[in-house]
């Protein structure tokens, strides 16, 4: 049974590190819909991952990272608010891709392993790739903490006090479309937003500091990951909808303590 | 902080000349259009080490918009082309005191974090930028509860722990009444005299800023007139900006007696009836 269970476990627990101060910063910046969109375009990157015969995670974090730069470009334009600008990419770059993926012949395609995410099948080799991924990202968060919070405090404070904003905007999105293409196997596109955000969400009242808000949504999404699996196992749901409802009970539980 | 004192408000002609080495920022005919509207056409000014410039001007006169020019968060038109050019002296700290800004409440940050987040260093530099700016006892705060006068005192901490060459001060005397500002003028003067930087002030209030000041530029679109308190309150230009009864001429003259503490918030330490004689109440021709 634990060679079953041990590479989805070290797989779960990989996103899941990561997604602590990843989703500590979705939060305080207010990407949440935003981390949904490139995630929804991620199934268009899986897509054509497929028909260009190309790795996968290559192509989502190609995908995501042209999705980005899109989306900042349609910004510029204030007719529509973001929100707006965001439903149509996002619902547009998940229609594609359904239709992207249904078109593929020869290999049968479990669209739903996409969707809500396959942790059970991944094989040691995804494990080590997830795992040199997180250590990757949480380096270069690590290393870029204090001017990726402070464009986070106040862009214009930032760039006054010389730090490169549009470069670190830049690796805050590069990093996040990484990690969105290493959460796909975990949750599938439609629940990674959950991953980033419901942790986060938990530890905002637990905490006082940024960095031990992200610290502690590490550890919250750490747990999540290790209660869904073990429902998942015990009563025979799917992995990625027990993980991502294990994570909202933990954060009904936080609900019960006051704010600090 | 100056208690039994007679101040003469002319003092500042004093450190007029002294000081005027390599200019840090250089801004050249500088024209801004923002969304269609011309905001800046063919500003000039110049920013010296040890030197207090204050813009003034109406509602809508570009007075943020130039200071943002001077920080770098707005080009001139057409790059540094026909729009005019900014120039600044390389490796340039600049502290910046915005009027306010907004932090999302999700994000669980202290005074004192925020704060390490200008300038990483031991705690107790940061416990005396705030002490300075008299909101030490604020520095365990969270940011988000903070009023809208602490959270300026408090960005004016960050602004002066970053030792900065050149410090921007956005409307710093919004909200406070005019013992604080005498206070606050004072403080940015001891600045001025410690770091030898350059301070480019916004302001409304006209009588103490060009008490405070080396420099005044009025400002309409363009520069109405500029130079010494003195100079510009004679100007026809600046009565024209500001109403007839804006700035006596003899303001430069004008003594004020000083015999009360009195800290940032303003508040007297014991009452002491003011013996101000300005003529405050003309009309400004706002537009």
């Amino acid at each position: 049974m634990i060679e079953l269970l041990l590479p989805p476990l070290l797989a779960g627990l990989a996103v899941a590190l990561v997604s602590g101060p990843m989703g500590a910063f979705v939060v305080w910046r207010r990407m949440a819909f935003f981390g949904d969109t490139l995630a929804h375009g991620a199934l268009l990157g899986a897509a054509l991952g497929l028909a260009l015969d190309i790795s996968l995670y290559v192509a989502v974090v190609a995908v995501c990272l042209g999705l980005a730069a899109a989306l900042s470009g349609l910004q510029r334009q204030r007719q529509l608010a973001g929100d707006t600008l965001l439903g149509i990419v996002a619902h547009t770059t998940l229609a594609l891709g359904v239709i992207a993926i249904s078109l593929q012949t020869g290999i049968q395609v479990d669209l739903f392993a996409y969707l809500f995410g396959d942790l059970l099948a991944v094989g040691w080799q995804d494990v080590i790739g997830l795992w040199v991924g997180a250590i990757v990202i949480l380096l270069l968060m690590l290393w870029q903490w204090r001017a990726l919070l402070s464009i986070t405090v106040n862009e214009e404070l930032a760039q006054v006090e010389g730090i490169a904003v549009q470069r670190t905007r830049l690796l805050l999105m590069l990093l996040l479309a990484l990690l969105i293409a290493g959460a796909i196997r975990t949750v599938g596109v439609l629940l990674i937003t959950s991953l980033l955000v419901i942790p986060a969400a938990s530890a905002r009242r637990l905490t006082h500091t940024p960095a031990q808000m992200a610290a502690v949504a590490s550890v919250l999404g750490t747990a999540s990951v290790l209660a869904g699996l073990a429902v998942s196992w015990f009563a025979n749901t799917p992995v990625g909808p027990s993980i991502v409802v294990a994570a909202s009970s933990l954060f009904v539980l936080t609900l019960l303590r006051k704010p600090v | 902080m100056q208690a039994k004192e007679r101040q003469y408000i002319i003092a500042p002609l004093y450190f007029g000349p002294f000081l005027m080495s390599e200019p840090l920022v250089t801004v050249q005919s500088v024209s801004v259009t923002l969304g269609g509207n011309a905001v800046l056409s063919d500003v000039s000014l110049t920013l010296a080490p040890g030197r207090i410039t204050t813009l003034i001007g109406p509602n809508g006169a570009g007075k943020s918009t130039l200071a943002r020019l001077v920080l770098g968060l707005v080009q001139p038109d057409n790059g540094n082309g026909s729009g005019g050019t900014v120039s600044r002296r390389k490796g340039l700290r600049v502290g910046y005191m915005p009027q306010h800004i907004k932090i999302d409440d999700s994000l669980p940050l202290t005074v004192d974090r925020f704060l390490w987040l200008a300038a990483p260093g031991p705690t107790a530099s940061r416990r005396a930028a705030l002490e300075r700016a008299g909101v030490a006892h604020l520095r365990r705060r969270g940011v988000q509860q903070l009023s809208g006068g602490e959270m300026q005192r408090v960005l004016l901490a960050r602004a002066l722990l970053r030792k900065p060459d050149l410090l921007v001060l956005d409307e710093p005397a919004q909200g406070v009444d005019v013992a604080g500002q005498n206070a606050l003028y004072g403080l940015l003067k001891t600045v001025r005299d410690e770091l030898g930087c350059a301070i480019l002030l916004i302001s409304h209030d006209l009588h103490l800023v060009m008490a405070a000041t080396d420099e005044v530029i009025c400002l309409q679109r363009h520069v109405c007139c500029s130079g010494s308190p003195e100079s510009v309150s004679r100007d026809p230009a600046y009565h024209e900006l500001f109403g007839p009864g804006a700035g006596t001429p003899n303001l430069a003259l004008y003594t004020h007696d000083h015999d009360h503490d009195h800290d940032l918030h303003g508040n007297a330490t014991h009452s002491h009836e003011h013996s101000h004689h300005h003529d405050h109440d003309g009309p400004c021709n706002h537009d």
